[in-house]
């Protein structure tokens, strides 16, 4: 679908000062670059941008902390103790260790899909590469966490289910389960910010300006709800994977 | 009433079954419009029907939390948490539909005849 895609001044600018460095060690490496004009995606720039915003915004904002907080210090506790209530209610008290890659998980996704209702900006999330590198990290971490609390062997030991003799019944269907995982994930919210900005994008051709606003304001709910449910399902698939056998 | 619009849908179900092998019998070779069009009805219906069904599904949600906070309304954190959950898990069904519309409009279809 590149037709559909104009281009943006940020990724036009970011192309033009970024490229020519890039180009230069990419030739060193022996590819050759076809198009120098578009050698970053879109979808690359404003994650970029995320990212700038996300370390500046909250590495600045907890330099200073204080015993009685300040208004934005308040605000983000609100968000860290959200964050932390939800990952002791579904994993338990042990849960809090896995408050960093959860919580930037969260908040990279709901600025990402925010970000797309800026005039001049798109989601990256609405590229299907950017919630399918969520999902894999996402994948990767908790069959990792899984196999640092049980043990290789005994992480495996779960796939087969609690009767030996079922065992060759029950690992393929767990084998589809763990994998249509970030299947799932990734295409939920490629899906819905997608077809949300599709959208935004149709009802502004009907009635520029005015129509789309309440759409708008929806796409600010659903952004949120997305990255809510992407940061419970990754909850859940960590107690998944952690649970001790009963 | 149950009973005649369960056997309904499965008599439309069964016509539609029979009638496509039939309707490809007379077409030896598609050309590009008839592709062109069955993709769109396809497309728009499917996604039709995925709307239906996914409506109903929440409304069904919705009826069943509301009847639960107002009995209890003290579990109302507990409802809501699952009430939001299931319905976007209800939603994303909908959405691969959309996703799969999508696709069939936008193949370029003259690339594979």
């Amino acid at each position: 679908m590149e037709e559909f895609e104009h281009s943006l001044f940020i990724v036009e600018l970011f192309n033009k000062i970024f490229s020519p460095p890039l180009v230069y060690l990419l030739n060193l490496l022996g590819i050759k670059v076809t198009n120098p004009e578009k050698l970053i995606p879109p979808h690359v720039v404003m994650s970029i941008i995320v990212m700038i915003f996300l370390i500046l915004f909250f590495g600045l904002s907890s330099r200073k902390l204080k015993i009685f907080p300040t208004p934005l210090q308040s605000i983000l506790e609100l968000i860290i103790e959200a964050f932390e209530s939800l990952l002791v209610d579904v994993i338990g008290e042990e849960g809090k260790k896995y408050l960093p890659l959860v919580g930037t998980l969260g908040l990279f996704i709901f600025f990402s899909n925010i970000l797309g209702l800026i005039p001049g900006f798109m989601s990256p999330t609405s590229n299907l590469n950017v919630p399918v590198g969520c999902a894999v990290v996402a994948f990767i971490y908790y069959h990792w966490q899984g196999v640092k609390k049980h043990g290789f062997l005994g992480y495996l030991k779960q796939f087969a289910g609690p009767i030996p003799l079922l065992a060759p019944l029950i690992i393929p269907i767990e084998l589809i389960s763990h994998f249509s995982r970030p299947l799932s994930l990734s295409l939920r919210l490629f899906g819905n910010i997608f077809g949300e900005e599709l959208l935004i994008l149709i009802i502004a051709s009907l009635f520029p300006f005015i129509l789309p606003l309440p759409f708008m304001a929806l796409a600010i709910f659903t952004g949120l709800v997305q990255a809510f449910v992407f940061v419970v399902l990754t909850t859940i698939y960590i107690a998944g994977a952690i649970a001790s056998e009963h | 009433m149950r009973k005649i619009s369960k056997s309904l849908f499965v008599l439309t179900i069964l016509v539609f079954l029979f009638s496509t092998p039939l309707l490809a019998e007379n077409e030896g070779k598609i050309d590009k419009t008839t592709l062109f069009k069955w993709s769109i009805i396809i497309g728009g219906g499917a996604l039709g029907v995925a709307a239906c069904v996914g409506a109903y599904a929440q409304s069904r949600a919705i009826q069943k939390a509301c009847e639960g906070i107002s009995r209890n309304p003290g579990g109302a954190p507990h409802i809501r948490f699952a009430l939001i959950f299931g319905l976007v898990l209800i939603e994303t069904l909908v959405i691969y539909v959309l996703l799969v519309a999508i696709i069939i409009f936008f193949v370029k279809w003259g690339k594979y005849i």
